[in-house]
């Protein structure tokens, strides 16, 4: 409520006010009260259950509403849902203007091009028309609607507001006007109503399904960040060091030109890329002084238990080899398959910079913090022998053009780790 | 447990498929096709809907579109206001033949047929349209106008989804020997998801065809493959979830805390003992996430339990575990109830929900069990037997060895 800026406000009530308008002829023509309460109802009805078990505004019944009514009819059908659904008035109050006011404009086209004789007579394919001018139309006014509100309320630069709004409303409000289509053709058939409900099940379902497909990535998200916490219990010193790494990855990913599936694997190995220190004792992890050769060994097996680990899950496709490759050498001195420039997975050259990146550019107990600009000085003299040159080159330019500004709140709901203290350690990166 | 046996049932409903499919074949060559305009465009839609089924995951109902289809076609009394002729066996025929043209690229492809699923489409649209076309063709339902007409498809629908539901868990038990009633029961739960939708779907085109003719077919195929596109993601994340989980579960083993393929054993092991004990669909999934992070506690341990034997553990310290396994797992934004079942997997038998006794037995037995002689699982199962007091719940420790016997599962070391 109190986000609300008056310019907003204004907004809204000129959009209730023209919703009002188009309300006006209401006593004066006849209407089909008895349609017009029932997909009232309807629409209540399907907006209840979804606010509580998805998200998203169910068009089919306000479509089906704008080809079977007249336009102010038709515009009154989308209020009582709107106005019964929670928030503050002023919201409410904009929704139900919104939808009026696109339901209004959709009805008028499809009246205008004579959609409701093609529906009562069931004239296809012509029905079809009208019913995708109306289709346009909705999509029209609540793109413009929208657009207006971001920019008054959010002030996001108009033409941004605008951009995409349209053509990512579209896709589904055309197949949610398919199915209006349907309903409306079934409710002026010798069927009726009943007939006409049939056809929401469906969409219902298909609703449902979908809602449960996010939740269901939200919690895959999720666990991929467990795997990265439990190294975090077991070693309390990197933390925030996987998500860095993952960011880092992705930049220089996106500044090489890769594909938008690429870069969010490439996210992945930057996160996934220390799985494997699951494998070591934490003992050895936590351990106080220098590491002996044999401790300093079965650290380095950490690559290969962290491959072991994610082989397994098939959609992180070459995060994997870069799990298993990010502390190979471009001379070939690294391990754990003292691999030699192109014969290193493209993917474990990116996570190798990153990493080296963060690892000298965050504070750990046993010392500061070097500055970016040192960090990348040093990376530019070791590209070539250690590290891929261009993937130093790529990740000197990106920050040069963006900067460094590690997102530290990566990661929603992170548990403060176990409060053991740190031990100071030498060795910069293993 | 199982009335019949099971290799009956199997060869039953696959050979009354294989009749009904020949019968129909026979006789409609005999008597040619009724409405041929109608019959192909039922056909290719059935057709492209088989084409588009799912393969490799495990769902229900893998090709929704052509189901729908087929139930339509069986319950189509008109086509634009004029009424239609086709009989039963037209009706088998181009199902048939469809599901066959539908499923060949899938063969070509080396993904085989799936003799299962054509017996059950084919005795299933069999069964509508024995109940709706010939009352129809003699006139029976001419009275039933109207709304009357609608809710008459609604009710031999949701009959037909009915048997379907029952030849569906009839076969998974002839398969796999499963007790049929939770079988049954998950089938029915499945109705009210894609089920239903199938159902709607297959009334509202057999209806809207009877209204505007064919043009409803391409109108109303984009929703519904809508649904089968959010169904198949769904499915997919899915997948993809349990590799993770399974992952997770590996990092003990990664880390040297437990033996090599004790989470994924004892969670298959799980998994059978919660059936047995009649748990539904979403339980199972419940217990097989817990069975397969039980362990990952132990990932807080400074020092590996000796062979990760949790069993042999103080009480004290096979809770502590416990909890602070529980903890990993509430971090891992997994279902609630999982977290709780390994949270509660150390407590005492007569506090815990079912999957925690499940997963608290399983595990005792898989560790007493491995590594020892040939009648190590006798003996482990015996020593189980003796520690029901207080430990392990007596049914659960029944139904292992019930399941034990039964799949001869020695638990080998094979990993």
């Amino acid at each position: 409520m109190e986000g609300i800026p008056a310019r907003a406000r204004v907004y809204v009530a000129c959009a209730a006010l023209g919703a009002l308008l188009c309300l006006l002829p209401l006593p004066t023509i006849r209407t089909p009260w008895w349609a017009l309460a029932l997909l009232a109802a309807l629409y209540a009805g399907c907006e209840q259950i979804a606010r509580r078990r998805f998200a998203g505004t169910f068009y089919p019944v306000l479509l089906a509403g704008a080809f079977l009514l007249p336009p102010h009819a038709a515009a009154l059908v989308a209020i009582p849902g709107a106005l019964l659904s929670q928030g503050a008035l002023v919201r409410r109050t904009w929704r139900a203007a919104r939808l009026a006011l696109a339901v209004w404009a959709a009805a008028r086209v499809h009246w205008a091009l004579d959609g409701r004789d093609a529906v009562v007579a069931a004239d296809f394919p012509y029905a079809l028309l009208p019913a995708w001018a109306a289709v346009l139309a909705f999509c029209l006014v609540l793109t413009l609607l929208d657009g207006g509100i971001l920019a008054l309320a959010d002030r996001v630069p108009v033409r941004r507001a605008w951009r995409g709004l349209f053509l990512r409303s579209l896709a589904p409000v055309a197949v949610h006007g398919l199915a209006g289509l349907m309903m409306a053709v079934l409710w002026r058939s010798p069927y009726g109503p009943v007939a006409a409900l049939l056809v929401l099940l469906p969409m219902c379902v298909s609703w449902w399904v979908f809602a449960q497909y996010h939740r269901e990535r939200a919690a895959h998200q999720a666990t991929i960040r467990a795997l990265v916490q439990a190294v975090d219990i077991k070693d309390g010193y990197t933390r925030g060091h996987s998500e860095r790494v993952g960011q880092a990855s992705m930049m220089i990913a996106r500044e090489l030109g890769m594909d938008a599936e690429r870069v969010e694997v490439l996210r992945f190995a930057g996160i996934l890329h220390d799985v494997g220190k699951l494998g070591v004792p934490t003992r050895l992890l936590r351990k106080d002084g220098p590491l002996t050769p044999e401790e300093r060994r079965i650290i380095e097996l950490h690559p290969e238990y962290g491959h072991e680990m994610v082989r397994g899950i098939s959609f992180l496709g070459e995060a994997r080899a870069a799990v298993l490759h990010h502390h190979e050498r471009l001379d070939g001195s690294g391990y754990p398959y003292g691999l030699v420039g192109g014969q290193i997975p493209e993917s474990a050259r990116v996570v190798a910079v990153a990493d080296a990146f963060d690892a000298m550019t965050s504070t750990r107990s046993y010392r500061r913090a070097r500055p970016v600009c040192v960090a990348l000085q040093e990376l530019e003299r070791c590209a070539g022998t250690q590290f891929d040159p261009r993937m130093v080159s790529a990740l000197v330019r990106v920050i040069e053009r963006w900067g460094w500004r590690p997102e530290v709140t990566a990661g929603e709901g992170r548990v403060p780790a176990p409060g053991a203290p740190v031990a100071s350690r030498p060795g910069a990166r293993r | 447990m199982s009335a019949a046996r099971p290799g009956w049932i199997l060869v039953l409903i696959h050979a009354s498929a294989a009749l009904l499919g020949v019968v129909s074949l026979v006789g409609t060559l005999w008597n040619g096709l009724e409405e041929r305009p109608v019959a192909l465009a039922f056909g290719l839609l059935i057709t492209v809907g088989e084409f588009t089924r799912w393969t490799g995951a495990q769902v229900r109902e893998a090709a929704p579109l052509g189901a729908a289809g087929a139930l339509s076609y069986a319950l189509l009394g008109e086509d634009a206001g004029q009424p239609t002729h086709h009989g039963v066996l037209q009706v088998v025929t181009i199902v048939v033949i469809a599901a066959l043209l539908g499923g060949a690229p899938h063969i070509a492809r080396g993904r085989g047929l799936e003799p299962d699923q054509l017996a059950r489409r084919v005795l299933t649209v069999g069964f509508a349209a024995v109940c709706f076309q010939p009352l129809y063709n003699r006139g029976f339902f001419d009275e039933w106008s109207g709304a009357a007409y609608a809710l008459l498809l609604i009710a031999l629908l949701a009959l037909t989804a009915l048997c379907d539901a029952v030849l569906a868990a009839a076969l998974a038990h002839s398969r796999t020997g499963w007790p049929f009633g939770p079988l049954l029961r998950d089938e029915m739960r499945a109705l009210l998801g894609i089920g239903s939708a199938v159902c709607a779907t297959g009334a509202v085109m057999a209806l809207a065809v009877a209204v505007v003719g064919l043009w409803a077919l391409p109108v109303f195929c984009l929703p519904l493959l809508l649904t089968q596109l959010s169904f198949r993601r769904y499915a997919a994340v899915r997948a993809t979830y349990r590799q993770t989980i399974a992952s997770l579960a590996r990092a003990t083993e990664v880390a040297g805390y437990t033996p090599a393929g004790h989470a994924r054993r004892v969670a298959a092991l799980s998994v059978a003992v919660g059936r047995d004990l009649g748990l539904s669909g979403t339980e199972l999934t419940v217990l097989e996430y817990a069975a397969l992070m039980h362990d990952i506690g132990q990932l807080s341990l400074v020092d590996p339990v000796p062979s990760g034997a949790t069993a042999d553990l103080s009480a004290a310290e096979q809770r502590r575990i416990a909890l602070l396994g529980g903890a990993v797992v509430r971090q891992t934004g997994v279902d609630g109830s999982v977290a709780v079942v390994v949270e509660r997997q150390a407590d005492p038998c007569r506090e815990q929900p079912v999957a925690a006794r499940i997963v608290r037995a399983v595990n005792a037995y898989e560790e007493k069990a491995q590594g020892t002689g040939p009648e190590g699982p006798l003996k482990a199962l015996e020593e189980l037997r003796l520690g029901t007091a207080g430990d392990y719940a007596p049914e659960v420790v029944e139904a292992l060895a019930r399941v034990l016997s039964r799949d001869c599962l020695t638990l080998g070391r094979a990993g």
